[in-house]
């Protein structure tokens, strides 16, 4: 996605909330740190990295001198972030709402911020944290600070949770469930499901019936003649995909009922390429979804 | 040290009482570890338990798992005997429910009652045992423990959490024993012990760094709420360092395994291989590796291969043969499905070649690698759990 965005003029951040810093690998660059490095053209990344976010924050916001007084920052970040449930999310949220906010208000120059976000079981946490933060704080400084997240991330012009998911039995199911509790919970908006790995259909209604033919045994038979011992294997082969991609379409057929939210698929690719290779045709195959 | 070469689960599982499975999310490991839950139970015989996390739906049906809650019930011996498994003494599931771990063991560790209740209505705790990341790592341990400790079974399968990182649960323990025990926990209660509960609060304390600091991050009152929520909890210190450690040592038993589950996939796989070299730095006992979903070897043959280029390059000859042989057969039709297998397979060798690949660069593992097939269906009840159980038992 943000490839595609790029490609299209678009200046992006590219974020991974897990703090993975091999999101670069994707682009055949070195793996990058909570500072964003150009990716490629117009495409910048990051990992994020609470602990450096935190003294982002108190920099920018509060003005305190770094506590380097106080011990090890680290060990004290780390007991506070074990301590107060949701400082983690908090500081991985605020990051960036924070680059959203300053791209709005023409300091920074993001057009879009694309995030690699926390897994379905974190999410809600993740992106209900500024609420939850607010429920718990009666008063104080952050209580300040989460209410213009919670509009940035409740206001659907400017943000949309994308699921990602593959047509099998538990990441349908895991996606259904989440974009129920997101409905239910969290006032952030849904845009699209992504569904990775969607198996080719094989036949046309027609050509399905040839297929059946083929297999009765004089037909095998002919065709070993004509083709080699080898051809067996081929036709069991094609069975496997057929039957896979009819296992899959039930699952997909029970995902678009349920979400109500537009389908986006992506091909399974059978090729041998990592890295800037996969993400060029995972961009291409996305923007032929999209329209572009 | 040298480890036997084993080809199954089979004398893995006949010499522990524990086996943990674990690995990256998205490898079907739920269903591995319930499979060979099963064909332990009808194989070694045994009273056997499998602990899952969160099964899809239509498996905890089959293991009858439809209720929450941590109760551990049987699997109906008459639907496992439908599935071809023959269990002499029970195949039991149970279902990890955090929340109601968590009460239980603030209720079994708490000074006395009143401090049990006020812990349990504290609206941090809530948040603590409902989002924070580390609590269900360690409270499926914990709850390993306590079953363990009962001595009902004579073999308890674990399927881990899904976490972001799959070490969270073995660091669980330590991480909640340091963290009771821990100088900063004392130091950010004590303006409030001084004090008293809400008095005189951070007379001298107030002026250092550290509080102004936390103060202006998170505001005085929650931090007084983090401090008396803390200061009730670390009434249960004792009882649960002890606890964290037995814990720890359980997963240190001989008779602890774990296993590995992942598919043949660049990044599950890189998961996987980090996890075994953790385990061993741990000095913890590495029982298999579990490689589920691979694609059959059929795909790699040089036959099939030569015989699905001749069709791509041109299926005319192998079209005309088949629709003499089968009068019903349309050439045109049959020339477009041949074209197509030819394709297919194609594809689907290029993806058993970069399987083959991932598994020759896994190397040299100290434990046995068992290979499960990738099945058509879903694995969404027992005999599905039969067929892959057997996949893993030879």
């Amino acid at each position: 996605m943000a490839l595609l965005a790029a490609q299209q003029g678009q200046r992006v951040l590219l974020v991974s909330a897990d703090g993975r810093g091999d999101i670069a690998a994707f682009f055949e660059k070195r793996p990058v740190g909570f500072r964003s490095e150009t990716v490629f053209p117009g495409l910048s990344a990051m990992a994020m990295d609470t602990e450096a976010s935190l003294q982002e924050y108190l920099r920018l916001n509060l003005r305190v001198p770094i506590p380097g007084r106080v011990g090890p920052l680290a060990k004290v970040f780390d007991f506070v972030a074990t301590a107060a449930p949701g400082v983690k999310e908090i500081l991985t949220i605020g990051k960036i709402c924070w680059e959203v906010r300053e791209s709005l208000e023409g300091r920074a120059h993001w057009d879009l911020v694309v995030v690699d976000a926390a897994a379905t079981g974190h999410i809600v946490a993740q992106l209900g944290a500024p609420q939850a933060i607010d429920e718990l704080v009666a008063v104080g400084p952050i209580k300040t600070q989460t209410g213009w997240m919670s509009d940035l991330l409740s206001d659907s012009g400017v943000t949309a949770l994308n699921v990602v998911t593959t047509p099998e039995e538990m990441p349908v199911h895991e996606t259904i469930e989440l974009v129920g509790r997101v409905r239910e919970h969290l006032p952030v908006s849904l845009g699209a499901v992504v569904v990775n790995r969607v198996l080719p259909e094989l036949f046309t209604h027609a050509d399905e019936a040839a297929f059946e033919a083929l297999r009765q045994p004089a037909a095998v038979a002919a065709l070993e003649g004509a083709t080699g011992p080898g051809v067996g294997d081929v036709l069991t082969a094609a069975d496997l995909a057929v039957t896979l991609r009819r296992t899959r379409a039930a699952h997909l057929a029970r995902l678009r009922e349920a979400v109500e939210l537009p389908l986006l698929y992506l091909p399974e690719l059978f090729i041998r390429a990592q890295g800037m290779r996969v993400t060029r045709m995972v961009a291409d195959a996305l923007g032929e979804e999209l329209g572009l | 040290m040298t480890t036997i070469e084993t080809e199954s689960l089979d004398r893995l599982l006949a010499a522990k009482s524990i086996a943990i499975f674990c690995g990256p999310g998205g490898v079907g490991k739920t269903s591995v570890a319930a499979a060979s839950a099963a064909v332990a139970a009808s194989r070694l015989g045994g009273k056997v338990l499998v602990v899952t996390v969160d099964p899809a739906r239509r498996l905890a049906d089959a293991l009858g798992l439809s209720a929450l809650g941590n109760l551990e019930r049987p699997v109906p011996p008459e639907r496992l005997k439908a599935a071809g498994l023959e269990v002499r003494d029970g195949l039991w599931a149970a279902m990890l429910d955090t929340k109601q771990s968590w009460d239980d063991l603030v209720l079994r560790h708490a000074r006395d009652e009143e401090t049990a209740y006020r812990i349990l209505e504290n609206r941090l705790y809530h948040n603590i045992t409902a989002r924070f990341v580390q609590s269900h790592d360690y409270i499926a341990m914990e709850r390993l423990h306590e079953i363990h400790a009962e001595g009902g079974y004579d073999l308890i399968v674990v399927d881990t959490p899904p976490s972001r990182n799959a070490l969270d649960f073995l660091e669980a323990p330590e991480r909640m024993a340091d963290f009771f025990g821990s100088r900063l926990l004392r130091w950010l209660t004590m303006p409030y012990r001084v004090g008293g509960r809400r008095g005189a609060r951070m007379v001298n304390m107030a002026s250092r760094p550290f509080y102004q600091v936390a103060d202006r991050i998170l505001g005085s009152q929650f931090l007084e709420d983090i401090a008396e929520f803390f200061l009730n909890f670390q009434t249960m210190y004792e009882g649960f360092v002890a606890r964290a450690k037995s814990v720890e040592a359980l997963l240190h038993d001989r008779r602890t395994t774990f296993v590995v589950v992942s598919t043949l996939e660049t990044a599950p796989l890189r998961e996987a291989e980090f996890f075994v070299s953790e385990l061993q730095a741990r000095k913890l006992h590495l029982g298999a590796v579990v490689l589920n979903k691979t694609l059959p070897d059929y795909l790699l043959d040089e036959a099939g291969d030569a015989a699905a280029r001749a069709l791509v390059a041109d299926p005319g000859p192998a079209a005309e043969a088949a629709s003499r042989a089968e009068p019903d057969l349309d050439p045109a039709a049959a020339r477009r499905a041949l074209a197509t297998i030819g394709e297919s397979f194609l594809n689907f060798e290029v993806a058993a070649k970069r399987e083959a690949e991932l598994r020759s660069e896994l190397g040299r593992l100290p434990a046995p690698v068992l290979r499960v097939p990738a099945f058509e269906e879903d694995i969404h009840d027992l005999s599905g759990l039969a067929r892959l159980g057997e996949c893993l038992f030879g």
